[in-house]
């Protein structure tokens, strides 16, 4: 078993409503450290085995097709043991 | 990239600009070198750019559009024209209200969700700029085919846009339209409707005036949304396999939006600003040149001391940017301090970034060097203007010759079919699936939505003062004959705000066509000013206001010029406005006006693939004794529901659902023409029988023919023989839209 991780950003060009409001509600509870926050979302797909290239091609036009939507977010394919 | 001063450009003659790219034609550009009497340095060139293009300066579509003053009926309720954010219309009671339209179509063909959530933004902020409190929006829509793929990706998305910021906002979304045609298919229409009530000393105007006073940015930073969106976006055709260039879109914040709104009204309630403009389309470029030139003319900015979202932007980019939520005010010295202070208690960022000087150039400067130097009115009031060529299409003799060739149900089971096919088409059926993605009743003011005839909203909660508005367009009668479109649109919009008892006051308009570089396109554009200018000046109606979009056209293919004319009427208690349907048996139910064989251009022609003959030819001098019958015998109406798209089956079909009240009808003309027909300057009213007498002298008063058609109740919509239960009814209106989307 292997797990491909999509993780999927807002380009970072675009306004992100809800990193900026994890941003401003950082200091409301006594937490100073952060400058900005964006926020994006991941996505966790189990396959059988050790993807190949071709595996993760697809993987890639999926999450163009499904996952993202790529006139305002970019996502990295990846594999976690 | 080095920065290039106003120092360098009158150094460096030669230096090759990129104009082109940037959608400025050669003579455009030598202009701007004219003007300037050297080249333009990159930020003037930025700001001319988007300022002169089609989108911002209106150049194919002014010298048309001036008719709308030039024959402007006169009007005592007509605070503010044409030419400001929005036009003002006085209300009674002290109250004005502001309306406005305009499009977001390839924004949100781009991108469906965020293009139609900042088109309701955008709208929304041209309301508050007039110093008004928004009080509901409107959206009118239209798709390619329903069932084409692209529809089902740009539909949903336009629709959630929509709900998402307008419900986030706390606007109560009351009306618009959704019609599905071919030619829309990639080119899908997202006209944004807003209206604002304020009182009449509130009135706020985009100017800069007064020597030392401040130019004030507020609201949201600026980051590298949509840079160059209207030079590039709006003002360019569609290649066959998309978009030719795709810049990075703009994203909405509506939580953002709404402190900002309220933020301003704080500060107008407090009369802290001299002039007041909002960023949208070209952003800073038009918000400094605009408030620039409407005051005296001289405005020294300096642009380091913009907030940014992106600190990489350069200054040509945070002068294009369209990054929503801003607004740019013009603030005295002595009235600066309250003013920090409310937008601090807001939460708002905001910052002082030049001030009015007493010269009459713009001068941008860009830590200490000036970027910009510039007489303002040449970048926003004197661009330039086109006379392009006009050509009467060599379609429109060929369709309007056309012979239809449609069948006529006659029998029971043939008419019982035709109403079912009718109400079950994309077109007809119930839209409620979109609409109940809206909030419809937030703020508690909402007395009718969808799928009434017009949205009302009630004013004055304690004289029950309120306003109704209804858009509309039939682009297939545009198609046929564009001049009669344009005024059968208007003559549309004003019988949906009648029925209701409410009177037609103002006009606007969202004007969709074609590429202004195809003649045909261009003729279709000025026969629908001309029609919709003498239509305004016959109905004693003023445009206070529109928007053009152009270049709505994929490949050679034009959308069908689409002109979306929304009315606005006022109503001096709604508690008495009529509604759209009955709850009552026993009424009785009266046709008013006459039908005759118009089915070009009808819903049933368009079902059956045929868009051939002659468009009805509009009779305003009808519609307005129309129009004055139903405003005088509001009181005896149970219900009053108009004709248009669909004839008298729709109208009857969408009557006797609406409470599930039934009726009974008898047609003696030819059943077909008496059903299907779209004859314009119609509309069906319940009244007690014991009224009949009243309605018959109304009607002789005003001139104007009346037929009974039935009587209202049982369980069955029954028109001569054929039987068709409500049910069976309801099941073929409300199915299909959520069989389509759901």
């Amino acid at each position: 078993m292997a797990k491909i991780v999509v993780e999927v950003m807002l380009k970072p060009e675009i306004l992100d409503p809800q990193g900026k409001a994890v941003a401003a509600a950082l200091p409301r509870l006594g937490f100073t450290f952060a400058k900005s926050v964006r926020q994006g979302k991941r996505f966790e797909i189990e396959v059988d085995s050790d993807p190949t290239p071709a595996q993760l091609a697809e993987v890639s036009r999926a999450a163009e097709t499904l996952l993202a939507n790529p006139v305002i977010e970019t996502f990295i394919v990846k594999v976690e043991k | 990239m080095a920065l290039d001063t106003v120092a360098i450009a009158t150094t460096t003659p030669d230096q090759e600009q990129p104009f082109a790219a940037l959608g400025l034609k050669p003579d455009e550009y030598q202009r701007i070198r004219e003007i300037l009497g050297r080249r333009p340095s990159s930020s003037e060139l930025a700001m001319y750019s988007v300022m002169w293009s089609e989108h911002c300066s209106y150049k194919s579509s002014k010298v048309h559009l001036k008719q709308f003053g030039d024959k402007a009926p006169h009007s005592d309720a007509l605070l503010v024209g044409i030419g400001e954010n929005a036009g003002v219309v006085d209300v009674g009671q002290g109250y004005a209200v502001t309306f406005k339209i305009e499009s977001h179509n390839h924004p949100s063909f781009v991108e469906p969700y965020q293009g139609a959530a900042t088109g309701v933004g955008g709208i929304v902020r041209d309301i508050l700029t007039m110093g008004a409190r928004p009080i509901a929006v409107m959206d009118p829509l239209r798709f390619g085919p329903a069932d084409a793929p692209d529809t089902r990706r740009v539909l949903p998305g336009i629709v959630a846009g929509i709900g998402g910021y307008g419900n986030c906002l706390g606007l109560p979304n009351i009306g618009g339209e959704i019609i599905f045609d071919e030619t829309y298919a990639g080119n899908p229409l997202v006209n944004a409707l807003c209206v604002g009530v304020m009182r009449h000393d509130q009135i706020k105007l985009a100017k800069a005036s007064g020597a030392g006073n401040l130019v004030v940015l507020f609201g949201a930073q600026t980051g590298g949304d949509g840079i160059g969106g209207v030079s590039v976006l709006a003002s360019e055709t569609f290649g066959s396999t998309g978009p030719a260039k795709r810049p990075s879109v703009q994203v909405g914040d509506p939580f953002t939006e709404k402190v900002l709104i309220e933020c301003s009204l704080e500060i107008f309630a407090e009369d802290l600003v001299v002039g007041i403009q909002d960023l949208g389309g070209a952003g800073l470029s038009c918000a400094t040149s605009e408030l620039a030139s409407g005051g005296s003319g001289g405005m020294r900015v300096e642009l380091d001391t913009v907030p940014l979202r992106d600190p990489s932007l350069s200054p040509e980019e945070i002068l294009m940017s369209e990054s929503q939520e801003r607004m740019c005010a013009i603030v005295e010295p002595s009235k600066i301090a309250r003013f920090l202070e409310i937008c601090k208690k807001w939460d708002v960022t905001v910052n002082v970034i030049g001030e009015v000087t007493d010269g009459d150039r713009l001068i941008i400067t860009w830590h200490g060097e000036t970027i910009v130097d510039v007489p303002p009115r040449t970048v926003a009031h004197e661009g330039p203007v086109y006379n392009r060529p006009l050509a009467k299409p060599e379609y429109v003799d060929r369709v309007n010759a056309q012979v239809l060739d449609l069948p006529m149900p006659s029998t029971a089971a043939e008419v019982k079919a035709a109403v079912l096919k009718l109400i079950s088409s994309p077109n007809m059926a119930d839209k409620s699936w979109v609409t109940s993605q809206y909030d419809k009743y937030v703020q508690g003011n909402t007395i009718q939505s969808q799928p009434e005839d017009s949205g009302m909203i009630r004013i004055d909660e304690s004289t029950h003062l309120g306003v109704a508005i209804s858009t509309d367009a039939n682009a297939t009668w545009s198609y046929l004959n564009p001049y009669e479109g344009a005024k059968l649109a208007l003559a549309e919009a004003a019988r949906n705000i009648a029925t209701a008892g409410a009177k037609p006051l103002a006009v606007t308009n969202c004007l969709n066509f074609g590429s202004p570089e195809d003649p045909g396109v261009m003729w279709q554009f000025a026969e629908t000013v001309r029609g919709l200018a003498d239509g305004c000046l016959e109905m004693g109606l003023p445009v206070t206001g529109g928007n053009v979009s152009f270049y709505n056209q994929t490949g050679d293919v034009a959308i069908l010029p689409t002109p979306v004319i929304g009315v606005l009427g006022v109503i001096q208690d709604v508690r008495e406005r009529t509604p759209m349907s009955f709850t009552d048996a026993g009424l009785d139910l009266y046709l008013i006006g006459d039908t005759k064989n118009d089915l070009a251009g009808s819903e049933w022609a368009y079902m059956h693939n045929q868009r051939g003959g002659q468009s009805p030819i509009a009779d305003l001098q009808a519609e307005m004794r129309l129009i004055e019958l139903l405003l005088e015998g509001q009181s005896i109406f149970a219900a009053a529901h108009d004709l248009s798209q669909g004839g008298l089956a729709v109208t009857l079909a969408e009557m006797v659902l609406h409470h599930d009240v039934g009726a009974t009808i008898t047609l003696t003309q030819e059943i077909a023409v008496a059903l299907l027909s779209e004859t314009p300057g119609r509309v069906v009213v319940a009244i007690s029988p014991s009224d009949a007498e009243a309605l018959a002298t109304l009607a002789s008063n005003h001139n104007v023919s009346v037929t009974q058609l039935g009587t209202t109740g049982g369980s069955s919509l029954t028109i001569n023989d054929a039987v068709i239960p409500l049910d069976e009814l309801r099941i073929a209106h409300t199915q299909t839209i959520p069989k389509l989307f759901g």
